[in-house]
């Protein structure tokens, strides 16, 4: 027993010591996704995108004095802001997070931001928030994200659907930050390119019924239904009451409805609607792909960005020579911008020593990474349409 | 104007999804209010319950459908339905057995009951989880559509369409003679006169030599079969998702207070009440007026009275309505 004693108080005060170094062996990087909630069925792959990344990069050896990089995963629950704040709370106070990846949705990400990472000066790169609200919010630099907000994605939607010949659209949102921000996004954009939107109507997760709101959506009219939800979710229920009923034949899809599952929940029976996620045809995709090979499906919504917003972290990390985050936040811009040498998925151990000889580097990733304004991505979308019970890719923007 | 256009325009989204919902309501709260009733505690385990019968059905479902057997244009699902119950039964009777029973002995008070059956709720949750997982899953098969807006609008003529899913069917269907059965059972049958006599005097019912142990078990067993049905019929209907059927505890519960917990009758009543309220009051009434109105009237914007956002408020605040006015439900429950 005594010797246990001593043994954990040994082990204590050389982990201490360790921290105190600043160069400590090891680094730890919090996972913060919404393992249960509205966005499960994307988490796991968002998840191991970011362990792929973790994995590289501890392979490599390169980073700092031969750090060993080990992920820590939380569940953000997507929509519950207390829960994602212990959670945080959890990995910077208790497992000594050095970094944040995460977390994935808009109101959990804000809540932790403000609650935790500023409190506590933790550097958090969320991979698919993507309310506009984020971008204004206080941040103390703190905050970065490699999803693009959904400004952008507002006027991405106009252009597909007026490119369609599409202008009345009946438009429904979850009721959540994700879902209104999105939902007045493009209702601006799409009212100032001339087109009406009939009616915005919220939606909330996870009821019993959607036959009101499919009632209303119906009343109101409109040439496609536009669905700013989630596919786990609500989103799902609204398209299968509005299809059952007859209400509308064809929808618009955003990034938060667009998975497997929706292929899965509806097959042929979506037919001729559209929509968009954020994508790219650069070959960061490609490459992506081959790293993660079948480990699980690389083309899940968020799961490169994901790889890139961990990638970040730690290629930030490198350029400060500190794990301190008030040290290498201010190099995460850097690393993700141009000048420099171009780096793709598969390329962290080279990025690393690049940046350790003291040369630029410009981290392109799996996403296309190109960091603008308050710290997010510029934003580039693939247009999707489906076919035969197929999702198909019809182009880039 | 055009009444025709606009009378299955009102059929077509108000009508028919809000008596399917409301019967698959009214069918949950049933299983809450005999509970309530007879066991004299509000059994917040009742959507997990409806939940697990759902999955033991599915589980049966899958087996039949690998077997080849199929129920021709009906979901097979109905043909599982039996497994399901009986599977139902035996987690609740085991569950009372294990856990309510023991607090009975001690005549616990109702609301050390309602924590436990919380307690119960979280286990039920998990183990549901742990077994299908978390994930959607929709298991209806067979044909899809009575009548399906499409061939309606080709048939008629008209420009609406009114589409009559199988599943509402069969939820109509079952829903009515589920309740034929069960008050035929509790009116009829020596059984379900001595759970009536039970359930008003506990006391005078044991000094008559009714056995309560045998009362509390059969009323397991028909809370079990009405919430397996009332889950599979909902899930035929809409899918199945655990979350989901953990969220639907609130709509039920809402129906069995308004109609009266205790009260068998009142919870099919509130069952309707409260889908229909939730349906009607948020309804955008623009095309409907469209068709009925003179040109002249014609509406601009959606005459929609409350946006669908309040849909939930709405059956809240008639739940407060009615429980000011009587506590008791509108069927005069059992008093709390």
């Amino acid at each position: 027993m005594k010797k246990l004693l001593m043994a954990t108080a040994l082990t204590a005060v050389t982990a201490t010591t360790a921290f105190a170094g600043g160069h400590g062996k090891e680094v730890k990087l919090g996972i913060i996704l919404g393992f249960t909630g509205p966005l499960e069925s994307l988490a796991q792959q968002m998840a191991g995108g970011a362990e792929a990344a973790i994995e590289e990069v501890t392979a490599s050896g390169m980073l700092l004095d031969a750090a060993k990089v080990t992920g820590v995963r939380a569940d953000s629950t997507c929509i519950d802001a207390a829960a994602a704040t212990a959670a945080a709370e959890r990995l910077v106070t208790s497992d000594k997070v050095d970094g944040i990846m995460g977390a994935d949705c808009s109101g959990v990400t804000g809540a932790i931001l403000s609650n935790v990472a500023l409190a506590n000066g933790t550097v958090m790169i969320s991979p698919s928030a993507t309310s506009p609200g984020l971008s204004t919010a206080e941040d103390n630099g703190l905050f970065f994200r490699t999803a693009p907000s959904d400004a952008r994605q507002g006027v991405v939607m106009t252009d597909v659907l007026l490119e369609e010949g599409i202008n009345e659209v009946a438009l429904t949102y979850t009721n959540n930050d994700y879902g209104k921000g999105l939902a007045d996004a493009f209702q601006t954009a799409f009212e100032a390119a001339g087109g009406t939107v009939t009616i915005s109507a919220a939606h909330e997760d996870g009821k019993a019924d959607y036959s009101a709101e499919v009632g209303a959506l119906a009343s109101a009219g409109g040439d496609r239904l536009v669905v700013a939800g989630y596919v786990d979710q609500g989103g799902s229920g609204i398209v299968r009451a509005a299809l059952d009923s007859g209400a509308f034949d064809t929808f618009h899809f955003p990034d938060g409805m667009i998975s497997d599952a929706l292929v899965e929940n509806f097959g042929s029976e979506i037919d001729g609607s559209t929509g968009q996620n954020p994508g790219t045809d650069s070959p960061g995709a490609m490459k992506y792909a081959e790293l993660i090979g079948d480990k699980f499906n690389p083309t899940s919504p968020f799961s490169a960005e994901s790889y890139d917003a961990a990638a970040l972290i730690m290629l930030a990390m490198q350029a400060a020579d500190s794990k301190d985050p008030s040290d290498y936040k201010d190099h995460v811009m850097d690393v993700a911008n141009a000048p420099g040498i171009e780096i793709f998925p598969g390329e962290l151990g080279k990025a690393l020593e690049l940046i350790k000889a003291g040369e630029e580097i410009d981290y392109v990733g799996a996403s296309a990474v190109e960091l603008i304004g308050p710290g997010e991505s510029a934003g580039n979308y693939r247009q999707i349409t489906f076919e035969g019970g197929e999702l198909k890719v019809v182009k880039y923007r | 104007m055009d009444y025709l256009n606009a009378i299955v325009a009102l059929t077509n989204f108000v009508l028919i999804p809000a008596t399917a919902y409301g019967a698959q309501l009214a069918l949950g709260a049933l299983g809450v209010t005999l509970i309530y009733g007879i066991l004299r505690f509000s059994n917040f385990a009742h959507g997990d319950t409806m939940a697990f019968g759902t999955m033991a059905t599915i589980g049966a479902t899958v087996v039949l459908q690998s077997w080849g057997v199929s129920f021709g244009p009906l979901p097979t699902a109905l043909l599982a339905l039996p497994f399901g119950i009986a599977a139902t039964i035996g987690l609740v009777l085991l569950t009372d057995a294990g856990v309510y029973r023991f607090y009975r002995t001690q005549k616990a008070a109702p609301v050390i009951f309602v924590i436990v059956s919380m307690g119960v709720m979280f286990i039920m949750n998990g183990l549901v989880r742990i077994l299908i997982g978390p994930d959607d899953r929709r298991f209806a098969d067979g044909e899809r559509f009575i009548i399906s807006a499409r061939e309606f609008k080709e048939m008629t003529g008209l420009r609406e369409g009114l589409a009559l899913k199988t599943t509402q069917g069969i939820t109509i269907v079952v829903a009515v003679l589920v309740v034929a059965m069960l008050f035929y059972f509790l009116n009829r049958t020596r059984t379900g006169k001595s759970m009536r006599a039970y359930s008003d005097n506990e006391d005078l019912a044991l000094l008559s030599g009714i056995n309560p142990e045998r009362v509390v078990m059969v009323t397991w067993m028909i809370v079990a079969t009405l919430a397996t049905i009332a889950g599979v019929l909902y899930g035929l209907d809409k899918s199945f998702k655990p979350f989901t059927y953990f969220q639907l505890l609130l709509p039920i519960f809402a129906s069995a207070v308004v109609g009266g917990l205790g009260n068998p009758l009142g919870a099919i009543f509130g069952g309707f009440l409260i889908a229909y309220s939730e349906v009607l009051i948020t309804y955008a009434w623009k095309k409907v007026l469209v068709y009925t109105l003179p040109d002249a009237l014609e509406p601009t914007g959606l005459v929609q009275l409350l946006s669908t956002d309040y849909k939930f408020a709405v059956s809240f605040a008639l739940l407060v309505i009615v429980l000011l006015f009587k506590p008791t439900g509108l069927f005069k429950g059992k008093s709390v």
